[in-house]
């Protein structure tokens, strides 16, 4: 971090350049280029990050969802042998974490890190190559978490991985390995990002922004990232005490040496119970910015939404046991965890009634991304009524470990998290890509996605109360879950067909867009915040100027006044107060290899502490080395205090056909003379203020 | 109500010696102060599973492995002594970087120098303790509470050794580089926590019985 600065004279904006030193460590040249692959790999924008965050994620839940079509395709019919019973075990496993750690989170993430620093005028996050280091310690954990596959099989023992199915006796093979040591790899760059990001809202707010004019997203991603910070350690401590149990022989939780299962679960849940609000509030976030917009009024009852949030976030920490109920921890316990859980409803219905009161008397334009935010409002709710339920400890005696758990839950991540996030990628793509999403297939994407959603997982509310277990491997016909496992089956396969209509209205458009470029503007929607105030998609630098924040939703009271009956009434025309997004001499933090050379060691770590130890040796000196090469390159290379051009209207913001490779990388890496000054990250924030 | 740019925003409105951020904390300091918070639950994880393991072994019949209590083999004066060089090595962190707000490179280097001394001689104690216990028969597998008292103590022993390196990275940067006022304070507030969270850790483990 912050260890040294330079010792030359500043010459900054005069824009002289006045040594260059492209070779700072003389292994890499400095990437230069802000196009092709390469500008990818070394980034540190946090729009590329994100969108790299968002591709990464969808090719998972890809994965997730063919593991859970498999499950499905199992299910339809009794007595069906279609997968193996081990192969079922590791499928349901598979697809839990993977839609947990490898899709919901990481998909916030992605729109937390494209949209805080816009939301909040800054011009990147805190500490931008720390940003590059979240994603590629993720990426490299998640690849290392599905290699299990290939490597004698996935994870068997249940997404929460109980005690003592967990432990060697009962999984012999190694895919509760890669579980444990993947997901430490990728809590590693979950708590960098979220550290990252917390830092970024209390120090990055444009003047004028405090914290009660920030956007509703910003916060609720804000308090997402304040729980990952506090959460992830814990659940850190219960995979290294597994990781110990089942490679070096340790017993934290083997019963027969003294070892409790039960501290697993207490581990478990009490990161478990803040991942589910993780998971869910930057969803709620999003609609949070999408009914407003689409109903022409501000969200009703901002402080209270805010407000919430945060209670969300504390109370969030007093409930883990209520997964517990049927352990046999004590009546007291049961009691105070069951009036804590009906407690945290609360503040839950105070958003959805929110919702409702920002809905009522506004003029609706009922776009893909607004029934995208509805259908949360309506799925989560029925989500959160049975969630509800759950919390009567008798009556959760009864459905613990049934089908109505696994409705209950799909009910509230899909239904609330996976619909909130569709409705923010309908929402910001043109800010993102430069061009929309189709309407018409995102309606049809919509409605598919909602027939199929409540088809899939309705019954099982029916099949838990009847008494079907989850993780059932098959049942026989004389159960009578015949019927209602094979609409959902058929629900199941209506939702891959929806995520197919996802995929062609993405690759459609994209291709109506290059074919026949039209500009969307930067304000497509007639939106609020004010990342609707640079044109689309985000120049590299975001803002020309930092905007000066006087309201909340401030770009909306740029554009409109009030007459003397309180009617909204336009003061000012888009064109003229949007920027330009043609600034130049803008200081940037320059494009790293070493994240991505810190994250390639982590797996080789990983695969060193489950095979072999001596893999690991070159894994740790691949990491060390991305320490040192890290902290002696400057964050911002000299060169690149000359800013940016005007930027291109380019199609869209993926990598385009002309690749400009950067000039001969490494030629001359010797001219590295050691005693020349550099600059560090400690500069960064002196010179790059708000950026 | 005009925007700024960037330029103006840095020169005109904050004194040239203030970070510009919203808290007025740099981001790398509050960043660490974020991180050591984080790491609270970190340890505050590995002590609950020894308080809540550390009397299992003999208590409970019929368990597989040994009854060795790791409080059976506490050498509390010699514990004391290497704690009270860990202390002392805040005392000697808070002058390093007392040192460089003055501008005193070479007493930077003498202070850091000294605090990983200091470190490195905790470190030394803490493989003679460990040492110490394996050849009376407590390993890190012989029994539960075991495990959760090396995974604890190790856990710390990496963070002072983490610091160590950091110390010693910093003191050798400063030969090459101007070294931050600041860059030395987070490192500080790094080894401060890595001393408190050993005066718990200490109290917890070693002297309540």
């Amino acid at each position: 971090m912050a260890i040294t600065e330079e010792q030359r004279p500043l010459e900054l904006t005069t824009g002289d350049v006045a040594v260059t030193q492209p070779h700072p460590m003389g292994v890499f040249a400095r990437p230069r280029t802000s196009t092709g692959w390469r500008s990818w790999v070394s980034t540190v924008d946090h729009k590329k990050i994100g969108i790299m965050y968002g591709v990464a994620s969808f090719v998972f839940f890809l994965i997730g969802g063919l593991e859970a079509l498999l499950i499905r395709a199992q299910l339809a019919v009794p007595g069906s042998d279609l997968l193996s019973a081990d192969l079922y075990n590791q499928l349901f496993t598979m697809h839990g974490v993977t839609m947990v750690f490898l899709v919901v989170m990481p998909l916030a993430a992605a729109f937390a890190n494209y949209l805080i620093p816009l939301q909040i005028g800054a011009r990147d996050v805190a500490m931008p190559r720390m940003n590059a280091l979240s994603l590629w310690v993720w990426l490299a954990g998640a690849i290392f978490f599905n290699t299990s596959w290939l490597l004698g099989g996935g994870a068997d023992g249940g997404w929460f991985n109980y005690a003592p199915n967990a432990g060697v006796s009962f999984s012999p093979g190694h895919g509760i390995d890669f579980y444990a040591v993947g997901l430490i790899i990728m809590g590693i760059g979950s708590t960098v990002s979220a550290i990252n990001l917390t830092v970024t809202v209390l120090n990055m707010r444009a003047p004028g922004m405090t914290l009660m004019k920030m956007p509703v997203f910003t916060w609720m991603a804000f308090i997402t990232q304040v729980l990952l910070v506090f959460a992830l350690p814990v659940i850190t401590v219960a995979l290294l005490l597994l990781t110990f149990d089942r490679l070096f022989d340790a017993s934290f939780f083997d019963a027969t040496k003294g070892g409790d299962p039960i501290m697993w679960e207490h581990l478990f849940w009490i990161f478990g119970h803040p991942e589910v609000y993780i998971m869910i509030l930057p969803a709620f976030g999003i609609v949070s910015e999408v009914i407003p917009t689409f109903a022409r009024k501000p969200i009703f009852g901002y402080p209270f939404m805010v407000g919430s949030g945060i209670a969300i976030g504390f109370m969030g920490w007093g409930v883990w046991a209520h997964h517990m109920f049927a352990s046999g921890m004590g009546q007291m316990s049961v009691l105070a965890f069951s009036l804590s859980t009906m407690f945290i409803a609360v503040p839950t219905g105070v958003k959805i009634l929110n919702w409702l009161a920002t809905l009522y008397g506004g003029r609706l334009r009922f776009t893909t991304a607004m029934l995208f935010a509805c259908g949360l409002v309506g799925m989560f709710t029925i989500g959160g009524l049975s969630g509800v339920s759950h919390a009567f400890a008798p009556g959760d005696q009864q459905q613990t470990d049934t089908y109505y758990i696994i409705a209950h839950f799909h009910y509230v991540l899909f239904g609330g998290a996976m619909l909130g996030l569709f409705a923010g990628m309908y929402f910001w793509w043109p800010k993102i890509f430069g061009h929309r999403l189709g309407e018409r297939a995102g309606k049809w994407h919509f409605w598919l996605m909602l027939v199929g959603f409540n088809m899939t997982f309705g019954p099982m509310h029916i099949l838990g109360v009847q008494g079907m277990m989850r993780r059932t491997w098959t049942y026989t016909e004389n159960q009578g879950f015949a019927v209602w496992n094979l609409v959902s089956t058929i629900g199941a396969f209506i939702l891959a067909v929806s995520i197919l209509v996802f995929i062609a209205n993405v690759a459609l458009s994209w291709r109506k867009h290059r074919r026949n470029p039209v500009d969307v503007g930067p304000d497509p929607w007639d939106a609020r915040g004010i990342e609707w105030m640079i044109p689309s998609p985000t120049p590299e630098h975001n803002f020309d100027e930092t905007p000066v924040i006087e309201e909340f939703d401030e770009f909306w009271h740029r554009k409109y006044g009030h007459d003397e009956r309180g009617r909204a009434v336009r003061i000012a025309k888009t064109e003229d107060i949007v920027q330009k997004g043609d600034a130049t001499n803008v200081h940037l933090p320059s494009p790293s290899y070493f994240p991505l050379l810190m994250a390639l060691g982590l797996p080789l770590i990983g695969y060193g502490l489950i095979f072999n130890l001596w893999w690991a040796v070159p894994g740790g000196v691949l990491f060390v080395a991305g320490v040192f090469g890290w902290v002696m390159e400057p964050s911002t290379a000299p060169e690149d205090d000359l800013g940016l051009g005007p930027a291109t209207p380019s199609t869209d913001g993926s990598e385009g056909a002309a690749a400009e490779l950067p000039e001969g990388e490494g030629g001359d890496a010797a001219d590295a003379s050691e005693g020349e000054a550099e600059q560090t990250e400690a500069e960064q924030t002196e010179e790059a203020p708000v950026g | 109500m005009a925007d700024v740019t960037f330029d103006e925003l840095s020169a005109g409105e904050l004194p040239a010696e203030a970070h510009p951020t919203a808290t007025g904390i740099s981001n790398e300091k509050l960043s660490m102060w974020v991180f050591l918070a984080s790491d609270c639950l970190l340890f505050g994880g590995m002590i609950s599973t020894y308080l809540v393991y550390k009397n299992r072994p003999g208590e409970i019949e019929g368990l597989a492995g040994s009854d060795l209590k790791v409080s059976e083999l506490f050498d509390i004066p010699f514990t004391s002594m290497t704690s009270f060089i860990l202390l002392m090595s805040s005392l000697t962190m808070v002058l390093s970087v007392n040192a460089i707000v003055r501008k005193d490179v070479a007493r930077m280097r003498l202070w850091l120098v000294a605090t990983s001394i200091l470190g490195g001689l905790f470190l030394g104690g803490q493989v003679y303790e460990f040492t110490e216990f394996v050849n009376h028969g407590l390993g890190f597998t012989t029994n539960v509470a075991s495990s959760a008292f090396f995974g604890l103590t190790g856990l710390h022993g990496v963070h002072v050794a983490a610091g160590v390196i950091m110390l010693l990275v910093t003191t050798g940067l400063s030969f090459r580089r101007r070294i931050h006022p600041e860059a030395v304070e987070v490192v500080g507030l790094y080894w401060h926590f890595v001393d408190i969270v050993w005066v718990l850790i200490f109290t917890v483990v070693y002297l309540i019985p």
